[in-house]
């Protein structure tokens, strides 16, 4: 089974077609990557799957379950964690509360459970900081966890977002830019990390991604999409000495 | 009577209308709500008194009213607005826009008391027969006066170069400033204009009403607002339109329904249309860029 | 009984503040939860403390129902109206959402003007004067406790990621509509509480002290002493239910103070007075300071 199954998904907005007719398979526990030049279409393509926009036309299958036309918090409790382009995180929490907030989506107590502080709830925070902790250990932010998550420096950031969303436990993780702003160095580390996580944590990983070395170097297969359209896949090799892609680049000056 | 019901409709429309362009211009530059808008349209109503009473006629009570509101409504953005622009939440500045109106509505107490004036009498009864229909001619008057003032409006920000400023600016603020536009200069001309509007309604408000009293800005103010995002907030047509309606329903709902709910219309009204149509009759639907 | 006690011992002018005091809190949590946590700007507060005043009033008094219950259903009809309006309007901008909770507010007022039961414009008097300083103070306290431990828990923090950043707490699982109209009832049973309180303290209530400019006092004790904090909307509350008794020296003029007390405010400390101090500070001071040794 594959994890991700879109078919023939489209994507109108009032006359233009960010995306036309994509058709893509996510293999289980790849590490696939997303280019094409800027407008291409690829963070909405993020928000179809994510579920902020509800696709014009096509099926969208998370492990053979139907969820285009579901709500965003209810894909991501299936199991499907994102970080965004412009990093959004909550500014005026701490970094701990930020990841906590994202242990949201697989944990249960009610208004109830919580104003009374029943036993189920007091057990469910304390998993949660748990969890939340181990994921500060993982991005190396722990000393930070009581800064407020908008005085940290951007490439924290970009870390605690991440954080952020493998505290749902995902299945698929979404990233959109991860490497947008870092140096190369950081890049390495970025790189490092996502193979790691993705071994250790069972997960598939899709990347959205501008640096060409980091998605070649990273990404076991690679989508390229152009004016919402897919125009090559496969390996990174075979995607490097694709002609259309080639043309694409080159044609917007990249 | 339908007739008659719809021109008083239209005469109480046309101050909405007036007052409702205000908050739209405002709202659509600077995406606040000037909450102290009311009470500028009340000191306009006050000092349009004050020039009647001194002999004046109605077209020098009427641009005295402007010509003063335009000066209180760009000293109002100066002092109250300005330092918050950029810097602070969208929240800050509301709560300052009421500060003002808190101000302003108690200065003209502290000065007049909080009591009716009436208006001296400026044109006469005179009424005139249009077919079947009693017509006063302070309401043609002050229809004509309306429409004139909206008509400019409309070409001023069509036509000149000023007005393309101010579309600008609307459209993208941080945009006009890179393409060179003094948006400091062209967020005041905004508030002076809406405020100079506000000021002839609240003028004409006073005469067809023969009535001012220092808190007729709150709820006008409201109920203006409630016009100018039943017709879509920022929109200027919408605003005209808004507050045309607002005023028709409400005396409809007054000779037909109840008068006791008068006020309640306002409110239902922009309810349903936030619930049904968030962006008005004229609004265009803003999608959100995630 | 305490209440005799204090009868006696304290002047009845400071037990007054004292007693409006604790119900403005009670009130202002209320709306701290909406617009200081949540983030969903409500300016219409006052129509729930109408609600709940008007129909505790009127259980009291026409329907002789004992104070407890004349309290209970005073709130449980506001937060049902919280719950009614909250969940169409609610997926609408902060700036809109300002406007329909305005619109709300004006639309109780219009309504209790009309409504025979509750005296129409004259009003309704004769409430029996239930509300002490203990029972408020009482209330108060499992008010705060019961704010705080929401805060602190699950849900409340979820409340603030709504407030921070509404897509990314979608993506964390948050079913924001549904926590946001939870938290507009909580916020509405909490003012249809005060209102309770107010009209049983009152003794007469009518649609003028429910008005726009209720609703704006109310959001100014939230706003003044730093949105989402409770510390902070206590001070708020206590500052601006103190000051204009302070101002009374100046009577006429309070109202002129007062409007250019929240432009000077709003212009020089927009997050209000403890909005950027927070308990992490106070942990973070001390978790480096641990670390440290």
């Amino acid at each position: 089974m594959n994890i991700l199954e879109m078919t023939r998904i489209s994507q109108e907005f009032g006359g233009l077609r960010a995306v036309d007719t994509v058709s893509l398979s996510v293999l289980t526990g790849e590490i696939l990557g997303i280019i094409g030049p800027n407008g291409a279409g690829k963070t909405t393509l993020f928000n179809i799957i994510t579920g902020i926009y509800v696709p014009t036309e096509g099926e969208l299958l998370f492990r053979e379950r139907r969820i285009d036309g579901m709500a965003p918090h209810d894909i991501a409790r299936l199991g499907i964690g994102r970080t965004f382009q412009n990093i959004r995180l909550f500014g005026k929490l701490s970094v701990l509360d930020n990841v906590r907030v994202g242990r949201f989506g697989v944990t249960h107590s009610g208004l109830w459970s919580c104003l009374l502080r029943l036993p189920a709830a007091r057990r469910e925070e304390k998993e949660t900081e748990l969890r939340a902790m181990e994921l500060l250990e993982l991005v190396d932010l722990v000393d930070k966890r009581y800064e407020y998550a908008e005085n940290l420096a951007y490439g924290e950031q970009r870390r605690l977002e991440i954080a952020r969303a493998l505290a749902l436990d995902p299945s698929l993780l979404l990233l959109d830019e991860p490497g947008a702003g870092m140096n190369t160095g950081e890049k390495e580390e970025l790189m490092a990390f996502i193979r790691s996580i993705r071994d250790q944590l069972n997960l598939t990983i899709i990347l959205v991604e501008h640096d060409m070395n980091l998605v070649m170097n990273i990404c076991e297969r690679i989508t390229v999409l152009d004016y919402g359209r897919k125009i090559a896949e496969g390996t990174p090799a075979q995607v490097k000495n694709d002609e259309r892609v080639i043309q694409s680049y080159l044609g917007s000056g990249a | 009577m339908f007739w008659e019901q719809l021109l008083n409709g239209l005469t109480l429309g046309s101050s909405y209308a007036l007052i409702a362009l205000g908050y739209t211009m405002v709202y659509g530059i600077v995406q606040l709500i000037n909450f102290a808008h009311g009470e500028v349209y009340m000191f306009g109503a006050f000092v349009g008194l004050f020039l009647v009473t001194a002999g004046f006629n109605i077209f020098v009570a009427l641009l005295g009213a402007m010509a003063f509101c335009m000066l209180l409504g760009m000293l109002i953005e100066r002092v109250a607005y300005r330092p918050l622009r950029g810097k602070s939440s969208r929240l800050s500045a509301l709560i300052s826009a009421i500060g003002v109106s808190i101000f302003l509505s108690t200065l003209m107490v502290l000065y007049r008391g909080p009591n009716t004036t009436r208006y001296p009498e400026v044109l006469g009864g005179s009424t005139f027969q249009l077919g079947s229909l009693q017509v006063s001619t302070l309401q043609i008057i002050i229809l004509l006066i309306a429409a004139l003032l909206m008509v400019v409006l409309e070409l001023a920000i069509k036509k000149t170069r000023v007005g393309k400023a101010m579309r600008a600016c609307s459209q993208d603020l941080e945009a006009s400033k890179l393409m060179g536009v003094n948006v400091n200069r062209i967020i005041s001309l905004t508030f002076a204009v809406g405020s100079a509007l506000a000021a002839a309604g609240g003028v004409m408000v006073g005469i067809y009403y023969n009535a001012v009293w220092p808190y007729m800005g709150t709820m006008a103010g409201l109920k203006a607002f409630a016009a100018a995002v039943l017709g879509g907030i920022g929109s200027v047509p919408g605003a005209m339109i808004g507050g045309l309606t607002l005023g028709v329903l409400e005396i409809m709902g007054i000779a037909y329904l109840s008068s006791s709910y008068k006020d309640a219309i306002a409110f239902a009204i922009l309810i349903l249309v936030l619930i049904i149509r968030p962006q008005g009759l004229v609004g265009q639907k803003l999608s959100k860029k995630v | 009984m305490f209440d005799a006690f204090l009868n006696q011992t304290i002047d009845a002018y400071y037990l007054r503040i004292l007693i409006f005091i604790g119900i403005n809190i009670i009130l202002a949590l209320g709306l701290n939860l909406i617009t200081g946590v949540t983030g969903q700007l409500s300016m219409g507060h006052a129509g729930f403390m109408s609600l709940g005043a008007y129909t505790s009033a009127i259980l009291s008094v026409q329907l002789e129902v004992p104070f407890a219950l004349a309290l209970l259903g005073g709130a449980l009809v506001a937060a049902f109206f919280g719950f009614l309006i909250g969940i169409p309007t609610l997926r609408l901008e902060g700036d809109y959402l300002a406007m329909v909770t305005i619109g709300f507010a004006e639309i109780v007022r219009v309504f209790f003007l009309n409504f025979g039961p509750g005296g129409k414009a004259v009003g309704l008097s004769g409430i029996p004067q239930n509300t002490g300083f203990t029972v408020v103070w009482l209330l108060v306290l499992v008010v705060i406790v019961l704010n705080r431990q929401l805060l602190a828990s699950r849900v409340g923090r979820s409340l603030y990621a709504i407030r921070e950043n509404e897509i990314a707490a979608e993506a964390c699982g948050v079913d924001t509509t549904r926590m946001k109209v939870l938290a507009f009832s909580v916020g509405s049973l909490l003012g249809g509480l005060g209102g309770g309180l107010y009209a049983h303290y009152m003794y007469y209530i009518n649609p003028q002290d429910f008005g726009f400019m209720k609703s704006i006092e109310l959001l100014n004790m939230v706003v003044l002493g730093g949105m989402g904090s409770i510390p902070g909307t206590i001070i708020g509350v206590v500052i601006l239910t103190i000051l204009p008794e302070m101002l009374r020296i100046v009577d006429e003029y309070r109202l002129l103070f007062y409007g250019a007390l929240l432009v000077i405010l709003m212009i020089f400390r927009p997050n209000g007075l403890l909005g950027d101090v927070r308990v992490y500070d106070i942990k973070k001071w001390w978790t480096q300071r641990g670390d440290r040794e």
